[in-house]
């Protein structure tokens, strides 16, 4: 039995919006036969200020399929075209409380039928450009195809790489042999296609999931953030976040004495300045309080107290700092 | 609020006789059947007299023919594993396109991982075996050919003791999974070639975590499980005896009531089938009418999906099932309906209602009396509906 909400039973048992909606002037058609949705979304448009004045669905689909086509009509009406276009399938989700990870094609239905209808309207062809693929991790609603395009629009090579951008695999990490097997095959692919060299390629069973710390955060993966695209800078030999263990058994290169203390620091104030409009946009931002030997204590404030991503964030600060500093360095967060 | 509970294909409440001849071995008779002093020997009586009551449900000719396990799946992975590994010289196995995960799965992971060639039958729009593909896969090659004694969504049997007949000619083993049919039709195992049968308590008024595989006296077994003697050193494990003493006990309750299911129970389910069906427009039975279970109605309700369905149902107070991909998670509607190649549409509404010998006529009445309003509603709301026996034809969807 899923776990749906009071919003989402509302909304199938007395849906909102349900049926033909005769004075219509845009209609969007989509559906997935294989698992068994469809759904036909009408609407009226006004043409002076192209504002949605009333909208009907028609839903071949489950509970939640037909909750979140009812949710969608009542999100948009009132809306300009263009803020409805605006609106992501995470939104519809969230209007009803949330849905089950298997569930969330349902929200998605919605958002492709707003933009088929909206398309409609504006007399143009709306390609379906929606893959989906085998469900692989039930913690925060991941699927194959998701993943896939994640590894190819950033060339990921790490199984927690995958994770930080999807958050796949960041929960009861069940789901590492396919999450493994959708990496290892599609950085194949991108060998062949000449998008990564061979040896950066990932191997499967090259990756002990008993070393990963990766943890996400509840809710469905969102689209990434800036500091994710700072960090997937990062160079490949880095890509692999070594374990807190390797970097202090690391030889020092402080001990050297190449860097002052106040180099050092200097360096560290650098570094945490690069990444702070990062975390800010986030809601989150970090300060510097104290450095001993290769230890580096901050204060994590905003969003960032306990988010359980914080982690990620140390470690990507982290490896940020060691790449600047050029010596192993480990951030010691401090409330 | 009324309930119904007309989902006995998934699980039956225990019968409360069951659960009373259970409770004892929780509390004073809690002895361990390998031990050597009285508390072992009152166990292993009780276990002894469950295996004889599961022998005489199943009509088996000696009560060491029953291996006590923990429930169906169990039991056809052994059977599909034990078979493959006492006839070496046979890397092939016969099955059908209609089985149970139990079956369909094991085999797969046994083509991917070991290389056997899994020969897997179609059936026909009734969901009755091609028996000729079948005589065509048989040789002597196959070491197992198991096909399920009734199907677990449609009710429909197959043919089993004759399929095993032929099974013999190419000396091939013969299982059946035979978890829906135990205590619904009368099964006489002495008299057919049968060599393995898979059963489970919990489809029988039973408690769950049990089950049995019956295998012939002189068939070759090979332990799965390893550990020490239980079971005649078929099924290490020390015994789980009130699950025992409960499976004993729901096979001797089936043995009374097996003619109350094939004549009042068949009765309720017929006039719960013709009741829709007079009521509903654009709704069909899946499976053959003439060859299932007493107890298992499916209704293709066309043009609407079977989760809505179920939710409206679960707030009438009423409990059933879906061939719909929706209720399971994965993305694909029913393998069994499929196989039958019924269309998606009708496929994803397909509906199960089945019965027990709790049911009444008075949960019949509800149902009848709820169904038909429930899929008006969601007709009419599907963009495939445009009125009775007729879908709509200028809906197109983008597809996925």
């Amino acid at each position: 039995m899923w776990d749906y909400t009071d919003k989402v039973k509302e909304y199938f048992f007395d849906p909102k919006n349900a049926g033909v909606l005769e004075e219509a002037n845009a209609v969007g058609e989509v559906g997935a036969i294989s698992c068994g949705d469809a759904l036909k979304l009408m609407l009226a448009v006004d043409p002076e200020t192209e504002v949605i004045t009333a909208a009907k669905f028609q839903t071949f689909g489950c509970g939640s399929a037909i909750a979140s086509s009812s949710a969608l009509t009542e999100i948009i009406i009132g809306k300009t075209l263009e803020d409805a276009l605006k609106i992501s399938n995470q939104d519809i989700a969230d209007f009803l409380g949330g849905l089950p990870p298997e569930k969330m094609h349902c929200s998605v239905m919605g958002y492709e039928a707003l933009q088929a209808a909206v398309a409609n309207y504006r007399g143009e062809e709306w390609q379906d450009d929606h893959e989906e693929g085998e469900l692989v991790c039930k913690c925060f609603g991941v699927d194959a195809g998701m993943i896939e395009r994640a590894v190819r629009a950033n060339k990921l090579t790490t199984p927690e790489q995958v994770t930080f951008y999807t958050k796949a695999g960041g929960g009861c990490l069940t789901c590492f042999d396919k999450l493994e097997e959708v990496l290892a095959s599609t950085n194949a692919a991108m060998v062949t296609e000449g998008l990564i060299m061979a040896e950066e390629a990932y191997r499967l069973g090259s990756v002990d999931p008993r070393q990963l710390k990766t943890k996400a955060k509840p809710g469905a993966a969102k689209p990434k953030t800036d500091i994710d695209q700072v960090m997937a800078k990062r160079p490949p030999t880095a890509s692999a976040m070594p374990p807190a263990s390797a970097v202090a058994a690391a030889p020092s290169l402080a001990s050297t004495g190449r860097l002052t203390t106040v180099q050092k620091i200097r360096l560290i104030e650098e570094g945490l300045e690069e990444v702070r409009p990062f975390l800010k946009k986030d809601g989150g931002d970090c300060e510097l309080i104290d450095v001993d030997g290769s230890n580096v204590y901050v204060k994590l404030s905003g969003a960032c107290t306990g988010c359980q991503m914080a982690s990620v964030t140390i470690n990507g600060v982290q490896e940020r700092l060691i790449a600047k500093l050029g010596m192993p360095l480990r951030i010691v967060p401090v409330s | 609020m009324r309930t119904v509970y007309l989902d006995n294909n998934a699980t039956t409440a225990v019968d409360p006789a069951v659960l009373e001849a259970m409770l004892p071995y929780f509390t004073e008779q809690f002895g361990n059947a390998s031990s050597m002093h009285a508390f072992g020997s009152a166990v292993g009586a009780a276990i002894k007299a469950a295996r004889q009551q599961v022998q005489k449900l199943l009509g088996a000719e000696f009560d060491h023919e029953i291996v006590f396990t923990s429930g169906g799946t169990e039991s056809d992975n052994m059977a599909i594993l034990s078979a493959l590994e006492a006839s070496p010289e046979r890397d092939e196995v016969i099955t059908s396109a209609v089985e149970h995960p139990a079956i369909l799965s094991t085999l797969a992971h046994l083509e991917k991982t070991r290389g056997i060639k899994v020969h897997v039958i179609p059936v026909d729009k009734k969901g009755m075996l091609d028996i000729a593909a079948y005589r065509a896969a048989l040789s002597e090659r196959v070491a197992l050919v198991t096909f399920m004694w009734a199907n677990n969504e449609t009710g429909t049997l197959f043919p089993v003791v004759e399929l095993a007949e032929l099974a013999k000619e190419v000396g091939a083993l013969f299982h059946t999974d035979a978890v829906q049919a135990v205590g619904k039709i009368a099964i006489d195992l002495k008299s057919t070639p049968i060599d393995m049968l898979s059963l489970s308590g919990h489809k029988l008024h039973g408690p769950k975590g049990i089950g049995a595989l019956y295998v012939k006296r002189g068939v070759r077994f090979r332990s799965q499980q390893k550990g020490g003697q239980q079971e005649r050193g078929r099924r290490a494990g020390t015994e789980n005896t009130p699950g025992i003493v409960g499976l004993g006990k729901a096979a001797e309750l089936a043995m009374l009531h097996m003619d109350d299911e094939a004549t009042r129970v068949a009765a309720l389910r017929d006039r719960l089938e013709k009741g829709i069906l007079q009521r509903v427009p654009s709704c069909f039975v899946t499976g053959n009418p003439h060859e299932r279970l007493p107890n298992t109605a499916n209704i293709a309700f066309e043009y609407i999906e079977g989760e809505a369905i179920l939710l409206m149902l679960n707030r009438a107070g009423i409990a059933a099932s879906s061939g719909s991909a929706c209720t399971s998670g994965s993305l694909e509607p029913s393998h069994v309906l499929r196989a039958m190649d019924i269309p998606y549409t009708a496929a994803h509404g397909a509906t199960r209602f089945s019965f027990s010998r709790f049911n009444t006529d008075a949960d019949v009445d509800h149902v009848i009396e709820v169904v038909p309003a429930i899929i008006d509603k969601l007709r009419a709301m599907s963009p495939f509906w445009a009125g009775a026996n007729e879908k709509a034809k200028d809906f197109k969807p983008v597809y996925a």
